[in-house]
């Protein structure tokens, strides 16, 4: 007899169900975890592989002879405009980012200069990675009154969730200055103060 | 009696209860602004309106007396609805400055909010602008008339519990503001609770202003060490995320309800007594000013007892120490080693005292070690230290003490002249620890469990907030470690079983345990 799946299932359910009704939960958790998968047959002419690989080929190929083709064009000077290969040459050339894409931070500023920031430590709050450290202090301003006498960002730590963005109160940081290359000789180094945060 | 139903439970309560109380016997929660158990009703905020059969209108509960067949409802849609306007109106000249305000987190504006209010604003004017916003009022408080919303707690608190009138709330309507009276400044003794009884972010604390946010504060209840009155404190620390400076680990201390002692309140001087938590501590042993592993500095200490007899050994402990590191110096030195020097009572000046809370003498256990200590000892700390003078001592261990403080310089020096070996054993630096031969490094207040006897003699239990600092070990395991290398396995291993043994040697202590001194206290049994 074949011990299958289907059957381990019940007999585990029965088994949860049996001991009490703290389990409930534990068998709908169960019950979810077993969901079978409809997985069709592959017809005889698919199980022999041929249109897939055939269609593999098609694709590779038609970018091989339409890339080889405009090259050559491009030898004689001719549809220039045309992009010949689908690689970015990066650095020299930079691939155009989305609008919404979320890249390094920055924080905004006051029109005196000063950061615009409260030092609420609402982003700190919120960060899953722990990588923001404000120290706060009193501003000689009374209706400022508090500000970040030092914002320490981990960019090493950084997971880049933007939560920190969503969360603040006076949309003073940002992350969208496009800066996606983050890198540094030490660790030390990846971690971003106050001012290398305002000149971004 | 009468009897009457608050949201279809029925309570029986005294005649001249008020609504409030009797709902909160009952667990459930009016919100409240002006009402606060401990000060005289006012009832000009109206959050705690709830609806009272038979009666027009919405009553404050506050300020209602129960009557016979009184029906109470707190949850009615009326309630609701009336609490959420009153909320709105509160909150008309109210700045919403949640971002940079010290109390948001703990703040009834924002909590009330977020369970009552839920509306959009519909103010279309312009809000009424206060005219000081942080500005300092005396030396521990800042006021921010702008978030204030004129509760008077504050104001009635200085008038009924300290009654010294330094607040009051001027001009009218609109224009009220709430400010020190011209030419005072809050300045006296308690002023830090009025930090704690507002219930919105009017009045901040100076020395915590803007050092942690609220909701990275971890809590330990714990008895202020301040003075022999043992007021009921909640120590705030933040472990992980230390903000001002790298080793602070506590924040601020709260008062802690307990009728019996201090009821609501906490005095200055024990409310900024934490700092000594984190400063100037004993760090790791030291021997002739040197570094040293505790296993060496325990040799030196054992050897020394050893070497010299037990009458030429002296003992200064302490009444800092709490009640199980007493019992321990008791069990090794007294009943052990037969050592009869022993003596905690040091030539200590009285400091300030009055007859609110704050006691002379400024010892957290005077009760207890005179219990533990004094019931045996024929010696004083001075005559110890007379002897110690003469050269009639080889070995003195000292528990703290600043000698050079209490006996002055000439003393101390003649008494290194004559001893051969001094240990101290300490949490903070002090002069008299540079002329000591051995150091030792004990934990504070903070950073163990245990119990203080006050100055009512209610023994009170102490909580372990968090590990000690460093190389610091609670003063009982010195003790025991001393003890093992001595040969005397005398099973001190944690503070709960030291108590234990304590209540059966101490009759005074019979029949108590931690778990029945609880968070109130037990008084001794005389």
């Amino acid at each position: 007899m074949t011990y299958s799946t289907e059957q381990k299932r019940k007999e585990l359910e029965k088994y949860f169900e049996e001991k009490s009704s703290f389990n409930i939960l534990r068998v709908a958790q169960m019950k979810r975890d077993w969901k079978k998968a409809n997985r069709r047959e592959l017809t005889w002419w698919e199980s022999t592989y041929i249109p897939t690989v055939a269609g593999g080929i098609w694709t590779t190929s038609t970018h091989f002879f339409r890339n080889l083709f405009f090259h050559i064009m491009h030898l004689f000077g001719l549809y220039k405009n045309v992009s010949a290969a689908v690689t970015y040459q990066y650095p020299e050339q930079k691939r155009p980012l989305a609008k919404r894409l979320r890249t390094r931070h920055r924080l905004m500023k006051r029109e005196d200069g000063s950061p615009r920031c409260v030092a609420c430590m609402m982003c700190e709050t919120v960060c899953p990675a722990r990588c923001i450290e404000i120290t706060a202090a009193e501003h000689p301003n009374p209706n400022i009154e508090k500000y970040p006498a030092e914002f320490k960002l981990d960019l090493g730590k950084c997971v880049y969730c933007g939560f920190c963005v969503e969360v603040c109160p006076e949309d003073a940081i940002r992350m969208d200055t496009g800066k996606l290359d983050t890198a540094e000789y030490s660790r030390q180094s990846m971690i971003y103060d106050k001012k290398r945060l305002m000149e971004e | 009696m009468p009897k009457l139903t608050i949201d279809g439970k029925e309570i029986e309560v005294p005649a001249g209860t008020t609504i409030i109380q009797a709902a909160e016997k009952l667990g459930i929660n009016i919100p409240r602004y002006c009402y606060h158990p401990a000060l005289p009703v006012s009832g000009n905020c109206r959050i705690c309106l709830v609806e009272v059969e038979k009666q027009p209108k919405l009553q404050i509960a506050c300020y209602t007396p129960v009557a016979e067949g009184m029906v109470v409802k707190t949850t009615s849609q009326k309630t609701l609805d009336t609490r959420k306007t009153v909320l709105e109106f509160l909150l008309v000249n109210h700045p919403v400055d949640c971002p940079v305000c010290d109390q948001a987190g703990e703040c009834k504006l924002q909590d009330y909010y977020m369970e009552h209010g839920q509306y959009n604003s519909r103010l279309v004017d312009v809000k009424v602008k206060k005219h000081k916003k942080a500005v300092s009022i005396g030396p521990t408080v800042m006021l921010d008339q702008e978030r204030c919303i004129l509760c008077t707690r504050c104001v009635r608190y200085t008038d009924s519990i300290t009654k010294t009138n330094e607040l009051g709330v001027f001009n009218r309507g609109d224009h009220s503001e709430l400010d020190v009276v011209p030419g005072m400044q809050l300045d006296n003794k308690y002023s830090g609770n009025v930090v704690d009884i507002c219930p919105v972010g009017a009045l901040t604390d100076k020395d915590f202003r803007f050092k942690c946010r609220v909701w990275y504060l971890g809590q330990t209840k714990s008895v202020c060490p301040g003075c022999s009155m043992g007021c009921n404190s909640e120590i705030h620390w933040d472990k992980q995320r230390p903000r001002v400076e790298k080793t602070a680990r506590v924040m601020r201390l709260k008062p802690r309800l307990n009728p019996e002692v201090n009821n609501y309140w906490l005095c200055d001087e024990g409310r900024y007594s934490y700092k000594s938590i984190d400063e100037n501590r004993v760090l790791y042993p030291q021997m002739n000013n040197e570094l040293v592993s505790w296993e060496k500095a325990i040799d030196a200490v054992a050897s020394a007892i050893k070497n010299s007899p037990a009458s030429k050994v002296g003992i200064i402990s302490s009444a800092q120490l709490t009640n199980e590191d007493l019992y321990a110096v008791r069990k090794l030195f007294k009943d052990t080693l037969k050592i009869s020097n022993v003596d905690f009572q040091v030539a200590q000046k009285p400091g300030y005292s009055d007859d609110f809370l704050i006691k002379a003498d400024k010892n957290p256990n005077t009760a207890g070690a005179k219990l533990i200590l004094q019931s045996l000892s024929g010696q004083d700390a001075t005559q110890i230290l007379e002897k110690a003078k003469r050269g009639e001592i080889e070995v003195l261990y000292v528990f703290g003490h600043d000698l050079i403080a209490l006996y002055g310089k000439p003393m101390v020096m003649e008494i290194v002249k004559h001893v051969k070996t001094i240990i101290w054993q300490g949490t903070t630096v002090n002069e008299t620890c540079s002329y000591a031969h051995i150091i030792l490094p004990s934990a504070v207040y903070a950073e163990k469990d245990g119990t203080f006897t006050n100055v009512q003699k209610r023994v009170q239990r102490i909580w372990q907030a968090f590990l000690p600092l460093a190389e610091a070990k609670a003063d009982w395991n010195i003790l025991n470690m001393i003890a093992k290398k001595l040969g005397h396995d005398l099973k001190m291993e944690s503070s709960e079983g030291l108590f234990c043994e304590m209540t059966s040697a101490v009759p005074a202590f019979s029949e108590m345990t931690y778990e029945k001194i609880g968070e109130q206290g037990m008084i001794v049994k005389s």
